[in-house]
């Protein structure tokens, strides 16, 4: 593989690893500050355990999104430095408004969230969890700024004195339709995945009949959270996504292997080998009319990310009519037991999409990594094949140790459960009586 | 605000950053060298692990910012010096990568091989970020290998090996002597068991090796032929390094009064330090004005250079040729302005809850959810 390639693929393994661990922190964050919240408004010590536990499993889940993350700040420069001096000017903006608003916001909270439940009043501690959660969700909304920015570069021109773009209007990077959509998909996806995680760990201990009080609320309140994102997916991050960017036309082509247009109504191709040389495509499973369906939405209005949301949007109808069920089924939850191996087994989805999703979106963009005005190609590191072969291979290494690591442990506290997790442990007298 | 004002200001707040890093996250780097030092049994490792488990994470957001920070403001240092110091980058990176896991699954598991691991790869995460920063810097003032071609596109010819030369060893372990001084400090300040006792007995053994050290390379920089501007660059012109003149000149890095000034902060707080070990907490501020001292020694002395090129000298990047545009500048100057009083005020604020010592008592009741 030559630099490009080599350089491309460490994007795209640091960037999917770091992302298996972002929308649960989005999402349980949220539900962490929900369950606090019913705390300092019940009084109910049961909830304060649930935050904690729940708490605990985040924790684990944030230090490896921390421990990911790192690697994103800096690979911009150590692998596409030209990219970096060359957009550097518009693009580095946001990350340093990430910095400075969103992760110190979630990683100074975070520390109290954990150390500081007795040396913090009631409402402080929530105070406290709330600013965590706005934390996470703020570091969203700017990387999604200069991610936006990427398919669809508003707001900056080119000055041939420094041979670079510059920003000509801040305002138009900062409400650039196409981060704004990124924006809400992106973190109702994280509150989606956060409440499929609680759903599904709860609906186990349901079938094994352990810590039932514990996973009844803690399903009421994921159920109920998750329905609401699962439709604001479907709504807002939808109608938001169909505002602006004539760029993404070649996207949904591609990933329909359009080779031409066709007549419309437009197939969906379902299934299909494209063959690149002689453009046609084999074996095609096509779906009359489906295509046409999709895009006639848009003929006056193109849409940036449809192609993303056509396959996520599946899931999370799903997984929201899952949660919904869950939700009507609340008060004899222990009696629907094919809704709680629905519920849990439809743990990894939200996983599993987020990550297309993103493969989509990346993928999709090429041969631009900024669309119009830099090729991906050209905007690798002068760097050597021996030096990327060797990163890539050691972030590969560290980060799947870690991965396996970090499963494994979950696995153990969830296993253990609220009880013997938690020190000193929930008093089960009074979580009975409740 | 005119354009060479915002450079200047710009210049400032990258020495701030910097300093907030090596202030800040210095002393949990620190504290994870000494691990292995001034902790012996678990109950001391956690003792000394949970000075810093509810600080680390927003001090590291230091560096972070400080990355994302060079990004906007000086996006072409960004990408020359990241790119050309690939492998040593790689080795900071790899090694703060273990540090969020080993400080949050090191106490998830009771099997003392488990922990042990964790204990290295935390004295791992704090040995060799503060080794390969002040290598960095030493090499800054040596010059690297590189240039731009037509497009602004860099290349250089920096490898790890080169790097890694003498005088650039010799900072890289003055750098490490102050982390170790002012890890000792905060250990000092935030225990009163066995551990505090191990720190106290470092603090005059880092602050000897540091003054010892850091001397030397003053000594050493007094013999290196510094950078010098000699005509373009205007300090309003466009951010292109390849519109002006540099010669290399003998005693050019020493020639202002300011580094001087900068250095003696700095050896007068090292040597303060341990004097003032009985008062934790003025030790503590004092050997927090080391790393002050050194970062604004070494950016005054190679001001207004950023990054001097060796093989074409002209390259080099200055404060006047290799920032964002004015706009950038002037916008991004508006939100530091308008955040940074806020984030520091949430910092005091966890920091006066979290105050006081950690003692055995806190982890002994604390078992499960202590790190």
């Amino acid at each position: 593989m030559d630099l490009v390639e080599l350089s491309r693929l460490q994007f795209a393994v640091t960037a999917l690893y770091h992302f298996i661990f972002v929308p649960l922190t989005l999402g349980l964050s949220v539900l962490l500050g929900i369950m606090e919240t019913v705390y300092v408004m019940t009084g109910r010590q049961i909830w304060r355990d649930l935050t904690k536990f729940w708490g605990i499993l985040f924790g684990i889940n944030f230090a490896m999104g921390v421990a990911t993350g790192i690697t994103m700040e800096f690979q911009f420069g150590t692998n596409w430095a030209y990219y970096s001096q060359y957009v550097g000017d518009v693009f580095g903006a946001p990350l340093a408004l990430e910095g400075l608003m969103a992760f110190f916001l979630e990683a100074t909270f975070v520390g109290l969230f954990f150390f500081a439940w007795d040396r913090l009043s009631k409402v402080q501690h929530l105070i406290a969890t709330w600013l965590l959660a706005i934390g996470t969700n703020l570091s969203a909304l700017w990387i999604l700024i200069a991610n936006g920015w990427m398919q669809y570069p508003v707001g900056a021109r080119f000055n041939a004195d420094t041979m670079r773009m510059e920003v000509a209007d801040f305002m138009a990077v900062l409400f650039n339709p196409v981060a704004q959509a990124k924006f809400v998909h992106t973190v109702s996806a994280g509150y989606v995945t956060g409440s499929i995680f609680v759903l599904a760990i709860s609906a186990w201990y349901l079938l094994k009949g352990r810590h039932v009080e514990f996973a009844k609320r803690s399903m009421t309140v994921a159920a109920s959270f998750g329905l609401a994102s699962a439709l604001s997916v479907v709504v807002l991050g939808d109608e938001s996504g169909y505002t602006a960017g004539e760029n993404q036309k070649m996207k949904i082509a591609a990933i329909e292997a359009m080779w031409h247009t066709e007549p419309a109504p437009a197939s969906f191709t379902l299934f299909g080998l494209p063959d690149l040389a002689t453009h046609t495509t084999e074996y095609e499973i096509r779906v009359p009319w489906m295509l046409g369906l999709v895009a006639t939405r848009v003929t006056d209005r193109p849409v940036p990310g449809i192609s993303e949301l056509v396959g996520e949007a599946n899931t999370r109808i799903r997984d929201g009519l899952i949660a919904y069920r869950a939700l009507s089924a609340r008060r004899r939850l222990d009696q629907y037991r094919p809704y709680l191996w629905t519920a849990f087994l439809s743990l990894p989805l939200p996983w599993i999409a987020a990550e297309l999703g993103w493969i989509v979106a990346e993928y999709g963009r090429q041969p631009w990594v900024i669309v119009g005005v830099l090729p991906t190609a050209l905007g690798v590191s002068s760097t050597t094949v021996g030096n990327v072969t060797f990163s890539l291979l050691g972030f590969a290494l560290f980060y799947s140790a870690l991965l396996v690591v970090d499963l494994y442990l979950l696995r153990k506290y969830i296993r253990l459960g609220p009880e013997e997790a938690l020190s000193p442990p929930p008093r089960m007298a009074e979580v009975a009586a409740e | 605000m005119d354009y060479e004002t915002l450079r200047l200001i710009w210049w400032a707040l990258l020495g701030i950053l910097l300093i907030g890093f090596a202030v800040m996250d210095g002393f949990d780097l620190g504290t994870a060298a000494l691990l292995p030092f001034v902790a012996r049994t678990d109950e001391e490792r956690r003792i000394a692990i949970n000075t810093v488990g509810p600080v680390w994470e927003g001090n590291q957001v230091w560096f972070i910012l400080g990355g994302g920070a060079i990004f906007a403001a000086w996006p072409t240092l960004y990408a020359a010096s990241f790119s050309g110091f690939y492998l040593a980058m790689f080795l900071v990176l790899a090694t703060l990568i273990l540090r969020p896991a080993a400080f949050k699954f090191r106490s998830k598991m009771d099997q003392p091989a488990w922990r042990s691991t964790w204990d290295w790869a935390l004295f791992l995460g704090g040995v060799v970020p503060s080794l390969v920063f002040g290598v960095a810097f030493g090499n800054l003032f040596l010059g690297v290998p590189f240039g731009f071609d037509g497009d602004l596109r860099f290349h250089s010819d920096i490898t790890l090996w080169s790097l890694l030369n003498p005088f650039a060893l010799l900072v890289g372990l003055t750098s490490l002597a102050m982390i170790v001084l002012h890890g000792a400090a905060w250990l000092n300040l935030k225990t009163d068991s066995t551990v505090q006792a191990r720190a106290r007995k470092i603090m005059p053994a880092a602050s000897l090796g540091f003054l010892v050290l850091f001397s030397v390379a003053g000594l050493w920089l007094l013999r290196i032929d510094g950078y010098t501007i000699v005509s373009g660059a205007a300090h309003d012109g466009p951010s292109n390094p390849l519109l002006k003149e540099v010669v290399r000149e003998p005693g050019a890095w020493l020639s202002g009064t300011g580094p001087w000034v900068a250095a003696a902060l700095a050896i007068l707080a090292a040597a303060a330090a341990p004097v003032l070990r009985e008062r934790p907490l003025a030790a503590f501020l004092s050997s927090a004005l080391v790393p002050t001292g050194t970062i604004a020694a070494a950016g005054l002395a190679l001001f207004p250079f950023l990054m001097p090129s060796s093989s074409i000298p002209a390259a080099s990047l200055t404060v006047w040729d290799a920032s964002s545009s004015k706009l950038t500048l002037a916008i991004m100057l508006g939100a530091v302005a308008l955040i940074l009083p806020f984030v520091l005020a949430y910092i005091a604020f966890v920091y006066r809850v979290m105050r006081g010592p950690v003692r055995a008592e806190d982890i002994r009741d604390n078992s499960k959810s202590a790190y």
